[in-house]
């Protein structure tokens, strides 16, 4: 690596020529900015499979009956559409992209704390990736377990479930190493006279969403390592007919697994924290109120995962108690909402596009959040267990969420990345058809669960029919929107009108910087004087 | 380990490299922290098992074990704090015993796993399922998960001692920039730590 002294400042980190040329001066980058692009486009490839399969259980899904596929394949498409939707798109999607782009211009730092690790963090991702893959490709049929790998299915189906096990496995190491990353970073490198309490709040996110990843990660590491080896050995400790117990891997698998939602979730928060007051033009109402919000829902995150247990034999004690942490984490998720929607009041208010796309991610989590206490509530919760229902209420949480936060923070930060403006006509045409067909393909869900319709199967009774042409008429309203989006901003990446310092008039760090910022971000590190603040309009 | 051997740039924290090592340190925990829960549910549901299983084990090996790890972890903090008072010859020797201490250990453990290969006893091996009870199957199931592991780690933590000597050698580990070396005792600290919790639940408790 070149030393950081040498490298000129007005080089952006698109044109910079460094050691390596072509390809491998991404691949071999240690700049957090290109490992951030790296990141995107693997993630948009691996998005393409997952919408593609998506697409393809709603065709099944369009009549009862065999459409284009049998049982065995329904399940292996959304086994697959699962694992990668999950471990490799809402989990890394907002710390890797953003995260790793804007945390350190937004703290006034040049670089992550540990740039090789981040770059072999992206390897990891890659290589887990490539993993899953292969259990598709390769061997007796492709994983058919769900992307739960619930025992003791998980190690008696003959399908290739191995490679899968452990690229979820070196996808959740990819993922502790990129929150360690960000959790030194925040302690180390912000710019002098940035207090704890004058970071902006997009990195404060980050630092939460840190903490899970490192506290939760490791947990279902070893409960996919001890998988595997009940599947290669025999060991025993998960299969009833040697003793073990099938039920401790389910409590294992969400000890994680429910955490790991507020590793989606939290990212996708703090990014709209950025937009609302930016829009608004206005200092964000309750700064440390959402501060404390964000570490209440990562504290209270960890211990609400038997809700997804309550039909699998646990003690009424033990489902009380679960029942009543789930509903404490509306609360801090209500403040945030609260505090958002008191920004916008009395704001001189900017329409654009970033600002559609944050109040749809207002409404879209709301409906999310509110299904979520159906589910939280013991009685309901037997009722619509395994349902349509709850397909319906993660999808409003985890594709409405992030999603929608994912595409709100791309356009307010693509200006900054790219340098250049996307054509606004298009993306919000693009805003228009995505927001009407996440309606349309998720809404009937809910109608279908309460009506009894199970989820995760490629058949169902004629009565459901109406609600699911509904709903696989949505399923194309939506993609093609996603066409329009991506397209237009890969378009305007290219031949986009040259975008401004600030565009938005936002307060943060990296509208401070030349856009593309230069390699090294900042030519003198900024520093935070007394009356400084990230949100100061 | 990438992260505490990057330092060829002129932004050398410390600091930062040390915070990362003990958050790296934390996952590790936790991942046997899985293991541990895993273990004291099923001790707690199958006492007698374990207790009858637990018998077959060597103590014996069980401390001769122990003792390398303390040692070895004694003779790495002193490389560390031979490197900081400058006596380069005197670090490179310690750390050399602190590897051959560890091959000795994966040596013991070799044997004591060969022993138990001897009697038929391995995950999924005939005579564990047909002739023993459940808690005793899951028992050598952990037993031979959580060395495994645990064996693992020694190996992990012996390349990163390698690394760690050579860059001694090499100079470009001293005085100033003692992270690497730091870094590679934090770790091999918590290897004999995690034996430390080991020892006890398989060897000793009866």
């Amino acid at each position: 690596m070149q030393t950081a002294t040498h490298i000129p400042h007005d080089v952006n980190y698109l044109d910079y020529k460094g050691k390596y040329k072509g390809i491998f001066a991404w691949i071999f980058s240690t700049d957090h900015k290109r490992i951030a692009l790296l990141y995107m486009y693997s993630m948009l490839v691996m998005f393409v499979f997952g919408v593609v399969l998506g697409l393809a259980m709603k065709l099944e899904l369009i009549a009862p009956g065999r459409t284009i596929m049998g049982p065995q394949t329904y399940n292996s498409v959304f086994t697959v559409h699962g694992v990668i939707m999950i471990f490799m798109i809402v989990i890394p999607g907002l710390p890797a992209v953003f995260g790793n782009f804007m945390l350190p211009i937004m703290i006034g730092a040049k670089d992550v704390a540990f740039p090789k690790v981040n770059l072999l963090s992206w390897y990891f991702y890659v290589a887990g990736a490539f993993l899953v893959i292969a259990s598709v490709l390769f061997g007796n049929g492709t994983p058919d377990t769900g992307w739960t790998f619930y025992a003791p299915y998980s190690f008696k189906t003959g399908t290739n479930l191995l490679p899968a096990i452990f690229g979820a496995f070196i996808l959740g190491f990819s993922s502790i190493l990129t929150g360690l990353n960000f959790i030194v970073t925040i302690h180390r490198m912000r710019a002098p006279g940035m207090t704890w309490f004058k970071m902006p709040l997009f990195p404060w996110s980050l630092y939460g969403t840190a903490w899970i990843q490192l506290l939760a990660t490791p947990v279902v590491g070893i409960t996919l390592v001890l998988v595997a080896l009940e599947r290669i050995f025999g060991i025993g400790v998960f299969d009833p007919a040697l003793g073990g117990d099938p039920v401790l891997y389910q409590h294992l698998f969400w000890i994680y697994s429910h955490p790991a939602v507020y590793v989606m979730i939290l990212p996708a928060m703090g990014a709209i924290s950025e937009i609302i007051p930016t829009f608004s033009q206005k200092h964000i109402f309750g700064y440390k109120a959402i501060i404390a919000s964000t570490l209440g829902i990562a504290f209270v995150g960890y211990f609400v995962w038997g809700h997804h247990m309550f039909t699998s034999g646990m003690s009424g004690t033990a489902q009380y108690t679960f029942s009543v942490l789930t509903f404490l984490v509306a609360i801090p998720s209500a403040i945030k909402v609260f505090n958002w929607i008191s920004t916008m009041h009395k704001g001189s208010i900017n329409p654009d596009i970033p600002f559609l796309w944050a109040v749809t991610f207002i409404f879209v989590f709301m409906i999310g959040g509110f299904s979520g206490l159906v589910l939280g509530a013991l009685a309901t919760n037997v009722y619509v267990h395994d349902t349509a229902f709850v397909v319906a209420h993660f999808h409003f949480i985890v594709f409405g969420g992030v999603g929608f936060a994912f595409f709100g923070a791309i356009h307010y930060w693509f200006p900054k990345m790219f340098g250049r403006m996307y054509d606004k006509a298009w993306a919000k045409m693009g805003w228009a058809f995505f927001t009407v067909g996440f309606l349309t393909l998720y809404s009937p869900m809910f109608y279908l669960g309460m009506m009894g319709m199970p989820r995760r199967y490629y058949d169902y009774l004629p009565e459901f029919h109406a609600a699911n042409i509904l709903s696989s008429l949505g399923s194309w309203v939506m993609t093609f929107g996603l066409l329009i989006i991506v397209i237009n901003l890969f378009r305007s990446a290219k031949i986009g009108a040259v975008a401004e310092i600030n565009p938005w008039n936002g307060k943060t760090l990296e509208w401070t910087v030349p856009s593309p910022p230069p390699v090294e971000n900042f030519d003198e590190i900024p520093v935070y004087g007394e009356k400084d603040g990230p949100y100061e309009y | 380990m990438e992260h505490v051997t990057q330092h060829s740039d002129p932004h050398y924290d410390q600091e930062a490299s040390k915070l990362g090592m003990w958050l790296f340190i934390f996952t590790e925990l936790l991942l046997f922290g899985g293991l541990f829960i895993v273990y004291s549910i099923y001790r707690f549901l199958n006492p007698e098992a374990f207790q009858l299983a637990g018998n077959e084990l060597n103590p014996v090996i069980g401390t001769i074990n122990t003792i390398i790890l303390l040692v070895s972890s004694m003779t790495i903090a002193m490389a560390t704090s031979s490197l900081q008072k400058k006596n380069k010859g005197l670090t490179i020797l310690l750390l050399e015993i602190t590897i051959m201490l560890a091959l000795v250990f994966l040596i013991n453990k070799y044997f004591e796993w060969g022993v138990k290969f001897d009697h038929g006893i391995w995950p999924g091996s005939q005579h564990l399922i047909n002739d023993m009870s459940k808690g005793e199957i899951l028992f050598f199931g952990l037993y031979f998960v959580m060395t495994g592991l645990h064996a693992l780690h020694i190996i992990i933590g012996m390349i990163i001692i390698i690394v760690a000597l050579k860059r001694v050698q090499k100079g470009t580990v001293h005085a100033d920039r003692p992270s690497l070396l730091e870094n590679a005792g934090l770790y091999w600290h918590l290897v004999d730590l995690i034996w430390i919790f080991l020892f006890p639940l398989f060897y000793l408790i009866h």
